[in-house]
């Protein structure tokens, strides 16, 4: 079996699983709710129209509310799978509420990836090799704090923190009115200002639980056989330790890409609601409390799907750098 | 801490729905033990005044040194029920004629310090009784599918995986929001334990799984199989005590995730809602930046929380050291 | 003496344990040759693993303590490897390039995430090479040299993907690469099967006569010394207790302990239903050890007031031949 087919055999499967994620969305927001048509045919009533038996079952057929779940959920599913995600009750087109908010998610999920990384492998590196020093007494202390925090309270004390001793309010990406500006270097710049105290918050939980796998794992492979054949080839030991042991404790955080994504994209919602962010979260969230179905749905299966895509890719980059699954696949 | 949420009532000087008239958003009230002149009269609070700052209506509070309350325990004060069942007033302690608010009260008047308290009871069993639950489905499934393999294992290892996909907050937030908001407490807060445990239990079959899997490898199982042992006597004699400690490890790393979970939710304004409080309530009211930069007291859950979640991490830590022999030290 | 590659005198590495001191080896000298092999044999626990270690330098650091001479017969003069710091690019640069070693388990020996090339190179490069397509040559006819078949392709694999045998070759082609003076094996085959254990040590023999290295043999088997050393040292809790020409030793051991290991080999043509001799009781952790002989207390010879008081020094009972047993004083 090659690479390629490896590759189709997942995606396949990503697929085949967002198939039954859709399905149990589909039932978890649409169904419990009375219908669309109770509520159009309520708010008509309290106009002083008068709606006869006749309108409503016109309109129930309308918006193909007539037929049994199933078929309400193919009819769906298709759709979206065009891309139609229909409208929101405020009359726009979902899709068009939702694209630029995607981009927002992505660019802080990928952002907050790529800065987890940056933070927690140096740091586990550096408390497996100190173990037992203040500086690993002391990472162990942040991490435990850090793991225990949850994030959307951090994002409130930092918010405090900020407007107590600064006066600043940190909520948004951009400053009051710079983003409705076309894109330029000081609007870049802005983004970024607003930019790093999302991620600190959202990365804080993630950065402690992977510097705690980085450490554990380092220490596991630091009294590995293969170290002490290193060192009798007469390897000096910060280069047998980045080529050996470290390359082998990174296969876990390499595979744990698969995990924390979803976790990326779950984490923020509660914390762009507080922290007032563009993304999916606090949409979804409002979508819910109109009953915005439509909406709250189509939400719901974009994250789902960015969540799949980000659990395909951790295999995908695990099996390129493990050979050992790269083997037992069949990849070549 | 889970005898302070079981006996709340006796320890908190008011109960938690109170309104002090007069006492909106006071700022936490110091003990003294010494007064204006510098004499020693044992704990007290001085009385409090206030005026209303008639360009921001904000209320200013003074204290004022001339009346001073002593604080008294074991007093008789606010009847209420312990347990839903004895009538009592005993009280670990109040300030007599005075108002003690040891962590402030809030924008109705309420003492924090009290609510906290009361907040403990639903927010810590919440994650004791929500990991019951996804512990007993998570063991029942994650051993069935350990034990015995083949098919079964493959099903339920996949929906494990599909519901893993799924971001679990925004599905926790899409469920919550489906329990009607005219549920009695009772009622919401089974709701929202079931649903914290639909997600949660997932991990626990998972680590079920592999362990029974390695388990069942071993020569001893081996031996009762031949021996004649039935299924149920091979899970509960011989592979129960083996992964029982690590039964317990497990579940007290998962306590804090549901206490997290349902302070997320309630703190949305999705969970368990007024007149119940948990801790995620009490924080609701500190969603607003200028609610935390006037009255930051309103953010002293927030700490509740975060110890509590750190002292179950250390405690499932050092349960981890413990259940695991090979592990170095 | 010209031709002395490595003489050890009077070598003690302790361990500074939380419960006491550790007298790992204790005080242990012996001379190794060119083109010869000495044996060191003893049970599991007896120091001769650390003594290698002490010889390379890579005893664990931290808590770890050489004393006494390690002297290595170099082109440039004496080295005295025990007064090296551990880390310094000296040290480093004997490593692999004058002493190597291969290790008992090939398994995890190799890392499994780097080709076996790969990690047999590294010993070029660190020492010098510079040139990649030489030294991948220079590999190939090492891997072919020890005996691996289809050598192009094995140098791209991964170490998993090799037989016991196959790894155990690569390992020595790795610690061969340089021509080392001496190669120190530490249990080489003892993770092998049988008929792999004769066909490396046959291997071992041929590259010693091309290249003309000393080995240092450490096994717990009687049979593999017998088979490859020209001399042999008993090791017992740190000591050497019996040192001499491996005929020598075989044909005429003198101190108890290797009496007792040599009788527990089974032989052939020995009475059906005889009892294989053992040695009683099993090897004590040399934590503070009294200063006395250390197989006082398992001796079937043992004399009270004797061997309990002192370490018995060594005896020459035949020309090269050296004893430490009270029994020979």
């Amino acid at each position: 079996m090659n690479f390629s087919k490896y590759l189709l055999q997942r995606l396949i499967y990503a697929f085949l699983v967002l198939i039954v994620i859709s399905f149990l969305i589909f039932m978890i927001v649409q169904l419990p709710r009375g219908d669309a048509v109770d509520r159009i045919v309520n708010a008509r009533q309290a106009q002083g129209d008068i709606i006869t038996e006749e309108d409503e079952a016109a309109l129930r057929a309308q918006y193909g509310l007539d037929k049994p779940v199933f078929v309400q959920y193919f009819i769906w599913a298709a759709q979206f799978a065009r891309g139609n995600m229909g409208h929101s009750m405020l009359g726009i087109p979902v899709d068009k509420l939702i694209n630029e908010r995607i981009a927002a998610t992505v660019l802080l999920s990928v952002i907050s990836l790529i800065v987890t990384y940056a933070l927690a492998v140096p740091i586990g590196i550096y408390s497996a090799t100190h173990q037992y020093s203040l500086g690993d007494y002391f990472w162990t202390f942040v991490g435990f704090i850090g793991l225990a925090t949850p994030n959307f309270l951090l994002a409130l004390i930092l918010l405090f923190l900020f407007h107590k001793f600064f006066g600043l309010s940190i909520g948004g990406l951009f400053s009051p009115g710079v983003e409705e500006q076309p894109w330029s270097p000081a609007k870049a710049l802005d983004l970024l200002n607003h930019l790093w105290i999302p991620i600190i918050v959202i990365v804080t939980a993630q950065t402690a639980g992977t510097i705690r796998t980085m450490r554990a794992t380092l220490l596991d492979e630091l009294g590995q056989q293969y170290v002490v054949t290193a060192r009798a080839k007469g390897l000096r030991y910060r280069q047998l330790l980045f080529k050996y042991p470290v390359r082998l404790a990174l296969n876990p955080v390499v595979n744990s890409i698969g995990y924390i994504l979803p976790r990326l994209i779950s984490g923020q919602t509660i914390v762009a609601i507080v922290l007032n962010l563009p993304t999916l979260g606090p949409l979804l969230f409002s979508a819910l409390l109109a009953e915005d179905l439509e909406l709250a749905t189509s939400i719901l299966m974009i994250q789902s799907i960015l969540a799949v895509i980000g659990v395909i890719l951790g295999d995908i980059i695990l099996s390129m750098y493990d050979p050992r699954i790269r083997m037992e696949k069949g990849v070549t | 801490m889970y005898f302070l949420a079981f006996t709340y009532e006796f320890w908190t000087p008011y109960r938690a729905v109170t309104q002090h008239q007069g006492f909106v958003n006071t700022p936490p009230t110091p003990i003294r033990f010494f007064d204006a002149e510098g004499s020693f009269v044992g704990p007290f609070v001085y009385g409090l005044n206030y005026e209303l700052n008639l360009d921001t209506f904000e209320r200013i509070y003074t204290e004022d040194t001339n009346t001073i309350h002593r604080i008294r325990f074991f007093t008789r004060g606010e009847p209420y029920r312990f347990w839903g069942r004895l009538d009592m007033d005993l009280h670990f302690f109040d300030a007599g004629e005075g108002k003690v608010f040891l962590l402030g009260a809030d924008a109705l008047g309420r003492d924090v310090f009290s609510r906290i308290l009361t907040a403990s009871r639903i927010s810590l069993t919440i994650g004791l009784v929500g990991v019951l639950l996804s512990f007993f489905l998570g063991a029942t499934l994650g051993g069935v599918s350990g034990y015995y393999g083949g098919l079964v294992d493959i099903v339920i290892m996949r929906i494990t995986e599909i519901l893993s996909a799924i971001p679990q907050i925004p599905l926790w937030i899409a469920l919550a929001a489906i329990v009607p908001i005219d549920w009695p407490v009772t009622r919401t807060y089974f709701a929202i334990t079931i649903i914290l445990s639909t997600m949660t239990w997932t991990g626990l079959a998972r680590a079920v799984r592999a362990k029974l899997l390695e388990m069942r490898e071993q020569d001893y199982i081996m031996a009762a199989k031949i021996a004649g042992a039935s299924d149920i006597r091979i899970i509960y004699d011989h592979l129960l005590p083996g992964y029982i400690s690590f039964l317990i490890v497990n579940i007290t790393i998962a306590i804090p995730g549901m206490i997290l979970g349902e302070t997320a939710l309630s703190f949305l304004g999705l969970g368990i809602r007024p007149p119940a409080v948990s801790w995620g309530t009490l924080l609701e009211g500190a969603q607003n930046i200028s609610n935390i930069a006037l009255y930051p007291w309103l953010l002293t859950p927030a700490l509740f929380v975060i110890v509590t979640v750190l002292l179950f991490n250390f405690v499932g830590d050092g349960l981890r050291d413990a259940a695991d022999p090979f592990k170095e030290l | 003496m010209s031709d002395v590659v490595l003489e050890v005198k009077d070598l003690h590495t302790y361990f500074e344990l939380e419960e006491g001191t550790l007298k790992a080896v204790n005080g242990v000298s012996f001379t190794i040759r060119k083109n010869r092999t000495l044996g060191i044999v003893g049970e599991s626990g007896c120091g001769k693993s650390v003594t290698a270690q002490s010889i390379m330098r890579i005893t664990p650091k931290k808590n770890s303590r050489i004393n006494g001479q390690i002297l290595l017969h170099h082109d440039s003069g004496l080295i005295d490897i025990a007064r090296l710091d551990e880390d310094s690019d000296e040290m480093r640069d004997l490593r692999g390039r004058d002493i190597a070693m291969i290790f008992q388990e090939p398994m995890t020996a190799f890392s499994p995430v780097h080709t076996i090339g790969n990690q047999i190179m590294e010993a070029l490069f660190v020492h010098g090479e510079k040139d990649k397509r030489a030294a991948r040559n220079h590999i190939i006819s090492l891997l072919d040299e020890v005996g691996i078949p289809a050598p192009e392709r094995r140098i791209d694999e991964y170490s998993f993907q090799l037989s016991g045998g196959m790894r155990q070759r690569s390992m020595i082609a790795m610690a061969i690469v340089l021509n080392p003076r001496l190669l120190i094996a530490d249990e080489p085959t003892t993770a092998l099967d049988v008929t792999i254990q004769s066909q490396i040590l046959r291997l071992l023999k041929r590259l010693q006569r091309d290249n003309g290295m000393a080995i240092m043999f450490i096994t717990h088997d009687l049979g593999v010394i017998a088979n490859m050393a020209d001399d042999v040292a008993v090791m017992y809790l740190g000591k050497i207790v019996e040192y001499g020409a491996s005929r020598e030793i075989f044909k005429n051991p003198k101190h108890p302990y290797t009496k007792g290991l040599l009788r527990s080999i089974p032989k052939f043509g020995e009475k059906e239903g005889a009892h294989l001799a053992t040695i009683k009781g099993t090897v004590p952790v040399p934590l503070d050890p009294p200063d006395a002989c250390p197989f006082a207390n398992r001796c079937g010879e043992f004399i009270a007031g004797k061997c309990d008081i002192r370490m018995p020094a060594a005896v020459q009972v035949a020309p090269g031949h050296s004893v430490n047993c009270v029994l020979y004083e």
